[in-house]
């Protein structure tokens, strides 16, 4: 119960939270957007109906998004106060445009969507979702550019003990910035694509209402789906190859690859003694990682144990390792839940454009619960890019363990820690209760569309 | 001027945006059982914050944004000091901002009702809390030649702090009632007056009692003089004059009054702090200043470049969306929530 362990497990707990509702948003806003731009030009009733139906669910999750962003803006004060010092010159500017930006843009906009459908005309009130759409999305981009700067410090310079920024442009033109960017874009898309499928495909096979709307929901599911997947992987891979270069440690542990080795093998499974810095199980395919990382089959990729002597010489004495079965896992989950995702949303749009959809009975009845794959591919995700990352808490400059606030006791953060983890228990309840009867029930989704026709 | 005033104006500016902005959100909320007698009024009152106030909220995360990216040796130590009073901060606007989006989500009366009683906590706690806090930064907290503060949450909860903290709520209250005359009509809009008329002299005598308690709490005394200079006084007139149109039922010049008199409250607080950032009460060399808590003048250089281009933007539609929803809430209102 080290202050430093309460922080992070502090940190991890409310941001993979908020990462629960962020992707959603993201990639809804848009496919919204396009719905109702859809419907101011061909003046399709069906698309007004869409534009209803998903922004009520839209909506709910918007909210949850919101607020628990607040704490995020919040906790790198309050929780790592030594961290904020050292490299507010730099971390704090992103962070103060996307508020500048991005929130003001969205939560205006949002406002005018919600209540403007009758003071604005068609044409503005589309412009207001996008609005939103624009302003969530470019929100990432400005923490992306915050935090990539944690995974790979550029344009600044160390002066009297604390971080300067030097270089605004080389914060924006970071490499790192550019692979994780679309990554992360490209997974709002996937999530909110899977959303419309599992809940059209609930639709479809329980009930017989609007099933136009769902019928046309699950095809744009499907065309978003795809379009999503492989634009996440092919960000993925690109973001995995420029991390064998520019942090061969983190890929090392997401691959438990102890040993240097030429050509490299990918592991299937592996069973981690991270005490005894070996594997006590280990299923590989051959060449595989050389493949992946080099487009070749052969190519050096560096070991754990390699790299962590290059970084003793670099930085001195310490452990640079970071917790390997949690990067492990993280990033198996992670690619096994996007493959998956990659054949369910194949599979849904061929059964759209081969009209097999009526027929796929067993498909329609199972996915929902794919909603659920991409929240924990963008969860899992997250932790391995942030636990792999460790002990740095800004590459190569800082360490984790020097960031945390001095003054605030274990006492503080075990109430913080407990009065969070029941709030968002309790708030998790009550969203997907709301999500759920919004989707689902017959006489809230009638009124809802009932308004619409009139 | 250097840069570092600049921003420490801007920031000032952010945080008194933030108080007359959400100041008559959180006034509104604290209003809500007491001004709607059935379930339609208590939705028309929200109905009135409803398109406003999540972009009144970003003022916040936005003068949150500033202080880090501009001083952000203020933003470690006042938010890792303070930690406590902003856990409580951020648990009542997070249950406020649910409240408001999830009330109507369930038919059920007591899904409603307890939503509604959220929403009227989570406005009552940030008002209190910003008092206490801005009263804090002026009088001073214990902070060491690290820049730690080294008190505790019970530090902050002194006297003249909470009158600080009182002098919010009552003053945001009333200007929540003001706003209210503005954008409600009968019977609710004369409730509204009846309330603002009940709490002006409550706002008057705490308001007073908070400055003029804090003038000499401080070092405001020293620093200004018998004199205390334009702002603090046009505050004080603007809160009688408040009185005055309240009584004439004049909602609009009221809702003007009540304003000036937060905005020009807020910037009273900045003007005894300056230079200052936050006063050590352990020690004048301690305190952190709009020099020794900043960023490089790089940073200051880039941040001022990107505000100035993009600042009056987000006035320009955020003050275009006030413009949109201007008309009344009524009972026929499409109340699309």
């Amino acid at each position: 119960m080290d202050p430093v362990t309460l922080a992070r497990l502090q940190f991890t707990i409310t941001c993979v939270y908020h990462f629960f509702f962020v992707p959603l948003t993201l990639g809804l806003s848009i496919l919204i957007a396009l719905m109702e731009t859809m419907y101011v030009r061909t003046g399709n009733e069906l698309y007004k109906r869409m534009t209803k139906f998903w922004g009520k669910l839209f909506l709910i999750n918007f909210a949850m998004g919101v607020v628990t962003g607040i704490v995020m803006e919040f906790q790198f004060g309050m929780n790592w106060s030594e961290y904020s010092r050292f490299v507010g010159d730099i971390f704090g500017a992103p962070l103060a445009i996307e508020a500048l930006l991005a929130f003001f843009l969205e939560s205006t906009f949002i406002g005018l969507w919600i209540f403007g459908w009758d003071r604005l005309s068609p044409r503005m009130h589309a412009a207001t979702i996008w609005m939103v759409a624009i302003g969530s999305n470019l929100s990432a981009l400005w923490i992306l550019v915050a935090n990539s700067f944690m995974q790979e410090p550029v344009g600044f310079a160390i002066e009297n003990g604390r971080a300067v920024m030097t270089d605004f442009f080389a914060l924006l033109s970071n490499p790192h910035l550019w692979v994780q960017f679309p990554h992360v874009i490209a997974s709002g898309l996937t999530t909110a694509a899977f959303f419309l499928l599992g809940i059209s495909a609930y639709h479809l096979f329980y009930k017989k209402s609007h099933s136009e709307i769902f019928q046309r929901s699950f095809k744009w599911g499907a065309i978003a789906g795809v379009i999503g997947i492989c634009l996440v992987g092919l960000g993925g891979h690109s973001q995995a190859q420029y991390m064998v270069e520019a942090q061969p440690m983190k890929m090392a542990a997401g691959e438990a690859l102890w040993q240097t080795d030429d050509p490299a093998d990918l592991s299937l499974v592996t069973i981690i003694d991270e005490d005894q810095q070996r594997n006590v199980f280990d299923i590989r395919i051959p060449r595989a990682l050389s493949l992946l990382a080099y487009n070749r089959f052969d190519g050096e990729v560096k070991g754990i144990k390699d790299i962590q002597g290059e970084y003793e010489v670099l930085y001195g004495p310490g452990n640079y390792i970071p917790p390997v079965t949690i990067s492990y896992w993280s990033f198996r989950a992670m690619v096994g839940v996007g493959s998956l995702m990659l054949l369910l949303a194949f599979y849904a749009l061929f059964l759209v454009l081969t009209d097999r959809l009526p027929k796929a009975g067993r498909f329609l009845r199972w996915m929902p619960y794919a909603i659920a794959l991409p929240i924990i591919g963008t969860s899992t995700g997250w932790i391995f890019t942030e636990v792999a990352r460790q002990p740095w808490i800004v590459f190569g400059i800082m360490r984790t363990e020097d960031g945390v606030s001095p003054n605030v006791s274990v006492g503080m953060l075990l109430t913080s820690l407990i009065v969070y983890t029941l709030l968002y228990g309790v708030l998790i309840v009550v969203d997907v209760y709301l999500l759920a009867k919004y989707a689902k029930d017959d006489a809230v989704i009638n009124e809802i569309l009932v308004d619409t026709v009139a | 001027m250097d840069l570092n005033t600049v921003w420490f104006i801007l920031i000032a500016a952010l945080f008194a945006g933030y108080f007359f902005l959400e100041g008559f959100d959180y006034g509104v909320g604290i209003l809500l059982p007491f001004l709607g007698k059935d379930e339609e009024e208590r939705g028309m009152i929200i109905a009135t914050i409803g398109p406003h106030w999540d972009a009144n909220e970003v003022w916040l995360i936005t003068a949150g944004g500033a202080m880090f990216a501009a001083f952000p040796s203020w933003y470690a130590t006042m938010f890792s000091g303070f930690y406590l009073a902003l856990l409580l901060m951020l648990v009542a606007l997070i249950l406020r901002g649910i409240a408001i989006e999830f009330r109507n989500k369930d038919i059920r009366p007591k899904w409603r009702s307890t939503w509604d009683w959220l929403i009227f906590v989570g406005s009552l706690v940030p008002p209190l809390l910003w008092g206490v806090a801005m009263g804090n930064l002026l009088l001073g907290t214990p902070i060491n030649a690290d820049m730690t503060y080294i008190g505790d949450f019970w530090n902050l909860l002194n006297p003249y702090a909470l009158i600080c903290g009182l002098a919010f709520l009552v003053i945001f209250t009333l200007h929540g009632a003001a706003f209210l005359s503005l954008k409600l009509e009968e019977p609710i809009l004369d409730r509204a007056f009846t309330a603002a008329r009940r709490i002006w002299p409550a706002a008057l005598i705490v308001g007073f009692l908070a400055f003029g308690v804090g003038y000499f709490v401080t070092d405001m005394y020293e620093r200004l003089g018998v004199n205390p200079g334009l702002v603090p006084i046009s505050a004080g007139a603007a809160m009688l004059a408040a009185g005055w149109f309240i009584r004439k039922k004049q909602g609009g010049w009221a809702f003007v009054m009540s304003g000036i008199c937060i905005t020009f409250s807020a910037i009273t607080f900045f003007v005894g702090l300056f230079p200052r950032l936050m006063v050590s009460n352990l020690s004048p060399e301690w305190s952190l200043t709009i020099h020794n808590a900043s960023s490089s003048p790089y940073t200051l250089k880039v941040m001022t470049i990107i505000t100035a281009i993009f600042l009056p933007l987000v006035l320009l539609y955020q003050g275009w969306s006030y413009y949109v929803f201007r008309a009344r809430v009524t009972r026929e209102s499409k109340l699309e929530y």
